[in-house]
């Protein structure tokens, strides 16, 4: 197979590394340019960090409903869609306050690819953080997609076959303990150590794998119950359980 | 190999779920209800006894009748995962009868627990993970800050050198 031209760049976003790979010919840096603003900008506008973007002064009570931009009001629909999607499993709010960076990720890479298929690219990759767009292929194949050994990072335990589709992995063995049931806040979730979710795109896979995860061993059986779903969750003994139709992903 | 370890995995569950059935009729045995005219003031405090198994125990050596199997009161079960949410029922025992099964947590709040309800047997399979050789495009993986650090860093002196 020839070595197609691609082009490929990462940079530091929304506190984790962003990493766009086109593998088209037409591809210039000006694409991968006008991706990385747009996150940017979208940084600017949820980050809980940067104490002007509008997340921060809706949080200090400064903001008026009237006064919410439109990305502000498309993500809390999405939010309260996912809280009830998950039965109360996923949820920006807590105590109050609003940090929407676990579903804004999902949502501003889903946008991130859209700009990238209306400048007419068809085979790329959006990496964000570990959860992935992909599209077509590279080299004439889907894209091959490693699953981490949550038990050493340098280690993949399945290698994928993907393409037109998201998967977003949720875990705790890496970060530390940083996701808790809603329903037991008091009781950290220990069994489940990685939650792979496939779906029809970056977004779903990773509001579904967040909420999959918090729901500890039964996750897998909730992304089973999901039409359009797939998933790979791995236990604290090492011991993964995957979905029914997940098999036809797998490369090895 | 799969194959035995999903064929052991589902004799496991099989035993577990005998025993467990086993130890769950110990306790629901006609061995108490001796005092079946009224209410025992005792038992009717014995509310938070957590399952049938638990309670077999306090209850044994009483000479089974015929006119009623439980001790007068209400008892609240321990709250049970259903796999897509909590169920937890409390009981009222009225003259050695179950006279109220209610419900203080059942998954059906959302149209897509009840789905998920609905859903009996999922097609689950379990193997042991293995580190695979082979070359891939990308990883997907928990995030992780040092990680984030790290190829901020070789970023940052790739672009240096």
């Amino acid at each position: 197979m020839t070595q197609m031209k691609s082009m490929k760049d990462t940079r530091l976003l929304m506190g984790m590394p962003i990493t766009v790979e086109v593998a088209d010919e037409s591809v210039s840096k000006d694409d991968l340019e006008t991706v990385f603003s747009y996150l940017v900008s979208v940084d600017e506008r949820f980050s809980t960090y940067k104490e002007t973007s509008e997340v921060s002064q809706l949080n200090r009570g400064e903001l008026r409903e009237d006064e919410y931009s439109d990305d502000l009001r498309t993500v809390l629909a999405l939010s309260e869609e996912t809280r009830r999607a998950t039965g109360g499993y996923f949820s920006i709010w807590c105590d109050g306050v609003c940090d929407p960076s676990g579903l804004v990720k999902g949502w501003a890479v889903r946008n991130a690819a859209r700009i990238l298929d209306e400048r007419g690219f068809q085979n790329y990759y959006l990496d964000a953080g570990g959860d992935l767009q992909l599209a077509g292929m590279k080299d004439g194949a889907p894209w091959r997609v490693g699953i981490r050994n949550p038990f050493n990072r340098a280690e993949h335990v399945k290698a994928l076959s993907i393409t037109d589709r998201g998967v977003a992995t949720s875990g705790t063995a890496i970060r530390g303990q940083h996701i808790y049931n809603p329903r037991h806040a008091d009781q950290p979730i220990t069994e489940i150590v990685s939650m792979t979710v496939i779906g029809p795109d970056i977004y779903e896979a990773d509001r579904f794998a967040t909420a999959a995860f918090a729901m500890g061993r039964m996750g897998v059986a909730f992304i089973e119950g999901l039409d359009g779903f797939e998933g790979y969750m791995i236990d604290a003994q090492g011991i993964a359980t995957y979905t029914s139709g997940f098999e036809r992903y797998v490369l090895c | 190999m799969k194959k035995l370890i999903v064929s052991a995995v589902i004799i496991g569950v099989f035993i577990i779920y005998a025993l467990a059935h086993a130890r769950a009729s110990v306790g629901f045995t006609p061995s108490q209800g001796s005092t079946s005219s009224s209410s025992d003031p005792s038992s009717g405090s014995s509310s938070g006894s957590s399952s049938g198994s638990g309670s077999s125990g306090s209850q044994q050596g009483s000479t089974p009748t015929t006119t009623g199997q439980y001790k007068n009161g209400s008892y609240t079960g321990s709250e049970a995962d259903a796999q897509w949410g909590y169920i937890q029922v409390k009981i009222t025992i009225q003259n050695g009868r179950l006279t109220n099964v209610q419900f203080l947590e059942y998954p059906n709040h959302r149209d897509r627990s009840v789905e998920i309800n609905n859903y009996a047997m999922p097609q689950l399979t379990s193997e042991a993970i293995q580190a695979q050789s082979s070359q891939v495009d990308v990883i997907s993986g928990a995030t992780d800050t040092s990680e984030a650090f790290m190829q901020s860093l070789g970023d940052a002196l790739s672009q240096a050198s």
